[in-house]
């Protein structure tokens, strides 16, 4: 069947089953691999796209769900890879393998979308859906709450003064 | 990997200009990682004209930080200019890098040394260089941060304009070569971002599973739910008509027989199905039926070995592991003795990215793309299993999302190597997780009996433990042994070590802290019932453990694997101990009711670790854990201070899901747990704060992503006990009513 999707700002049309989990019409038919496929069972996180600005397993979504609604993975948070949520993951260093932290940050955005200044409680409930395997939790609430500051300071700030709290090798 | 007679620092100019560094080694053979390679150039540096400095790193990547860390040994010696440095990750090519492996927490102890020379030789070439071209002596010129300079003439040149005349300069002597003061790092020491970080964070491609080649074919392979079952007969043809499915064929395997598993036993038989897409093949996988030959693992179960432990508890073991004095008569003459079984499942590795591997077979020869932690090991495996030689193996390492061990082993490799040469296309195998949780090398279950005395002023004065693990006879299951000079053992003077084995015919490996993981739980609970027993304090109780007089240590095992290293060191152990005592006010707070702190420590792959874990416990078995306080010695230098502070909460949080809810169990030959929500981690909300001291020691810096494990387990079980008197003697806390708050 022929489903017309918007991923990203960009419309497509894909030609796949009903049933179709959005995670793999986004990995292998738009070949967006920022998604990432983790348990198949809405219980880790790591395809957190986010479905009309809201947080969404995508393993758990079938595309048939998906279509006519903006759909938005971690590839289009920005334009520039400077949403504050990328700034401040990059700043904290959150990452150990990295394979769940697209999860984590989309779960991280939209919460961040409806609560700028997130409490503690609130960090553990918008991300309660989000599996970690190497534990970086301490580091993912200390980036959710510097992306919070980044965000709602942001006038006030270059994003080059944002990245320049930790050196780093370049690509 | 150390410098000795047998590295050689190779110098080679480049095409363009610029310079190439590296150093030969000629490796010895290791009965772990398999025959030493012959002397060729292994390179690490390289300099362009541009000024570019692009540094190699050769082991794989599983999220423990190396790809970052060995980079910045060499250049803190090179004097690069770190925020232009460029990391490049090295194929897999043990001509050129000796051991490339992620395992043991020995990336840092192997290559503290060897990668600072290089670093240092690369940076005495570049000063001889500018030195010669100035007319001036090398002494009175300095480096600093891409750069060669001399104070006199005020000159100074970027590294890559003098890169190619220092190609024609004589290589330094590693050996000799000048290595930086501690005090003058600029780099080690000094928090660096992991390099790939800035990729991950807007979705790059940068993980096994992600990468693609043209035609790839995608592939799911059904094995058997009791290990190495065979298959009698499937509905192939229904299979093979199903939208988007290429080929639906039987494997038969080779995995050998015998009544214990090997490691790496060889390929597992199946049935593969290979599709345009992997949702086709999963697709289509759904509608397979499958006569099975289960085999001779389809009688075991959890509650029968269990049962079996117990009988094992009380006849003669298969071997005496250790025995000092006569602990029967030690036991006997106690004012209190204390008698306690303790027990641990199985557990699954489960890292988030699953088991998955790229491979294409061309003519006779096989390139493989996979995040093995361990590639040699499965380059062996793929060219025996396909019949071909090594040298047609070609593997480039990728990115792994998550390790923890279960990448020591190559299953997934030989089965994507299998399909690849059967289908003669390019392939990516996937596994589901419900293939993960059913096919892991599963961290061996085991039981131990323990039962010792303590005299009237409170000594411990016998020790006996039965170990009842897994194996034929007395030869092991794969991570099924425990060392005879484990901790306390040579600190009791009348102590034994028992050990009886029962079969297991399903696949067992390394987890994170392999054997430590399950020793540290079972033997600080138990110096905490002693402690209890005696009436004394458990952190007063264990710094007088460690006070006695210990019996001669072993000689140094050879090579040893690193797992273990130099022997025990009690000072270093009553150092992390204080620490942890005393960042945690340890006897100096009062905590409400239902709150207590529990301490324990442990000491593995060089490290030495104690944990305080501040806990509340419910009358309805609900558990907070509120602060873990860390206490670590792993020698002189942390080299990247943020990302190992990053790797401690992650041990502490890793143990902590481990401890209350992670069982593997075995029906009818089969694992009853599928999946996250059957085998929990630890979530976002029971996370607790942790703190982490370092305490610095004139000791090489050795590895942190396993000692760091081992005692929050205890920790937290002996904070439960004072907390509520109730003792835990079962992995995990779930199966006795516990859960988190």
């Amino acid at each position: 069947m022929a489903f017309q999707l918007t991923v990203n700002g960009r419309s497509s049309t894909v030609d796949v089953p009903a049933d179709m989990p959005l995670l793999w019409v986004i990995r292998d038919v738009l070949k967006l691999k920022g998604t990432k496929y983790g348990c198949g069972i809405g219980q880790c996180g790591a395809c957190t796209v986010h479905l009309n600005g809201k947080a969404v397993r995508s393993c758990q979504t079938p595309v048939s769900a998906a279509a006519k609604a903006p759909i938005t993975t971690l590839e289009g948070l920005s334009a520039d890879g400077r949403h504050p949520v990328q700034v401040a993951w990059l700043e904290i260093d959150v990452p150990q393998c990295g394979y769940c932290q697209a999860g984590q940050m989309m779960s991280a955005a939209a919460l961040l979308a409806r609560t700028p200044k997130p409490t503690d409680q609130d960090i553990n409930g918008a991300m309660n859906g989000n599996l970690c395997r190497c534990g970086t939790y301490i580091r993912i609430r200390q980036a959710i709450h510097k992306a919070s500051e980044i965000a709602t300071t942001s006038k006030l700030k270059k994003p080059s003064e944002v990245a320049a709290g930790q050196s780093g090798a370049r690509e | 990997m150390v410098v000795n007679r047998r590295s050689f620092l190779r110098v080679t100019s480049l095409a363009g200009g610029g310079v190439l560094l590296g150093l030969y080694i000629k490796p010895k053979a290791s009965a772990q990682f398999g025959p030493g390679a012959a002397p060729v150039p292994n390179n690490f540096i390289r300099i362009d004209p541009d000024g570019t400095v692009t540094i190699m790193a050769k082991d794989p990547e599983v999220g423990q930080g190396v790809k970052t860390m060995l980079p910045m040994l060499i250049a803190e010696e090179l004097d690069a200019d770190w925020k232009t440095v460029k990391i490049e990750q090295t194929d897999f090519d043990d001509t050129k890098y000796a051991a490339q492996f992620a395992g043991g927490s020995l990336a840092t102890p192997f290559n503290w040394d060897p990668m600072r020379r290089v670093g240092a030789a690369g940076r005495q070439l570049l000063i001889s260089a500018a030195a010669k071209s100035w007319s001036v002596p090398e002494a009175e010129c300095s480096t600093a941060a891409g750069r060669v300079l001399h104070a006199g003439s005020n000159k100074s040149v970027r590294y890559g304009e003098i890169a190619s005349q220092a190609a024609a300069m004589p290589a330094p002597d590693l050996k000799t070569v000048k290595l930086k003061d501690p005090k003058d790092y600029k780099i080690i020491g000094h928090s660096q971002r992991g390099y790939d970080v800035p990729k991950i964070v807007v979705g790059k491609p940068v993980f096994a599973i992600d990468f693609t080649l043209p035609n790839m074919l995608f592939a799911v392979y059904q094995k058997c739910p009791v290990f190495a079952g065979k298959v009698v007969s499937a509905n192939l043809d229904e299979i093979k008509s199903m939208p988007g499915v290429r080929h639906a064929f039987v494997v038969e395997g080779n995995v050998r027989g015998g009544v214990i598993v090997e490691q790496e036993p060889g390929l597992e038989p199946g049935i593969a199905i290979v599709a345009d897409s992997w949702w086709q093949a999963q697709t289509a996988r759904k509608k397979l039926q499958v006569k099975w030959e289960d085999g001779h693992g389809a009688s075991q179960s959890s509650v029968g070995f269990a049962q079996k432990a117990q009988e094992l508890s009380t006849q003669p073991p298969v071997k005496v592991l250790r025995k000092d004095g006569d602990p029967d008569s030690a036991i006997q003459g106690a004012a209190k003795v204390v008698e306690a079984a303790y027990a641990y499942p199985f557990i699954s590795h489960a890292p988030l990215e699953p088991q998955n591997c790229t491979a294409h077979f061309q003519g006779d020869k096989i390139e493989i793309w996979s995040n093995s932690q361990v590639p040699g090991g499965g380059r062996t495996l793929v060219a025996k299993t396909l019949g071909i030689p090594e040298k047609d193996v070609t593997i480039h390492m990728q990115r792994g999302g998550g390790g923890f061990g279960r990448r020591l082993t190559n299953d997934y490799m030989v089965e994507s190597a299998w399909i690849s040469k059967t289908v003669n296309a390019p392939v990516k195998l996937l596994w589901s997780r419900e293939d993960d949780f059913g096919h892991d090398y599963y961290r061996p279950g085991g039981f131990q009996f323990l039962k010792a005395g303590v005299d009237r002023s409170g000594k411990i004065v016998g020790w006996r433990n039965r170990f009842v693990s897994w194996g034929d006879g007395d030869r092991p299951s794969p991570q099924s042994t425990m060392g005879a000079s484990e901790f306390p053992a040579r600190y009791i003077s009348d102590y034994t070590l028992e050990w009886s084995t029962q079969p297991l015919w399903l696949k067992t490996g390394a987890l994170r802290a392999p054997g430590s993981n399950v020793y540290a739980f079972v033997i600080q609970s138990f110096i905490d019932e002693l402690a209890h027993a005696a009436g004394k304090d458990p952190v007063e109780f264990r710094l007088a453990l460690l006070d006695s007089k210990p019996l001669p240590a072993p000689a140094p095992t050879p090579g040893g694997g690193g797992f273990g290293g130099p022997e025990f060191s009690a000072a270093r152990t009553r150092g992390v101990l204080q620490l942890a005592a005393e960042k945690s006010g340890w006897g100096k707070r009062s905590l409400e009711a239902g709150r207590a702190l529990g301490i324990a420590f442990h000491f593995s792959h060089m490290g030495y670790f104690a944990e305080v874990a501040e806990v509340s416990v419910s009358a309805d078995k609900k558990v907070k854990v509120h602060k873990v306080f860390v206490a670590a010695d792993i020698g002189s230098q942390i080299i990247n201070p943020n990302f190992a502070e990053n790797l401690c909460h992650g041990a502490v949080i890793d143990g902590l899901s481990e401890m209350m809810g992670q069982q593997i169990t075995l029906e009818a030959g089969r694992v009853v747990q599928s999946n996250y929500d059957k085998h929990p981690m630890v979530r976002m909300a029971q996370a607790p704060e942790i703190e982490v001291h370092w305490l610095k020691t004139d000791n090489p810096p050795t590895g942190l992503g396993e000692p760091a494990l081992p005692p929050i387990l205890p920790a937290v079980c002996n904070a439960i006990f004072t907390a509520s008197g109730q003792r835990i003697r079962e992995l995990p806390l779930s199966k006795s009513g516990y859960g988190w708050a």
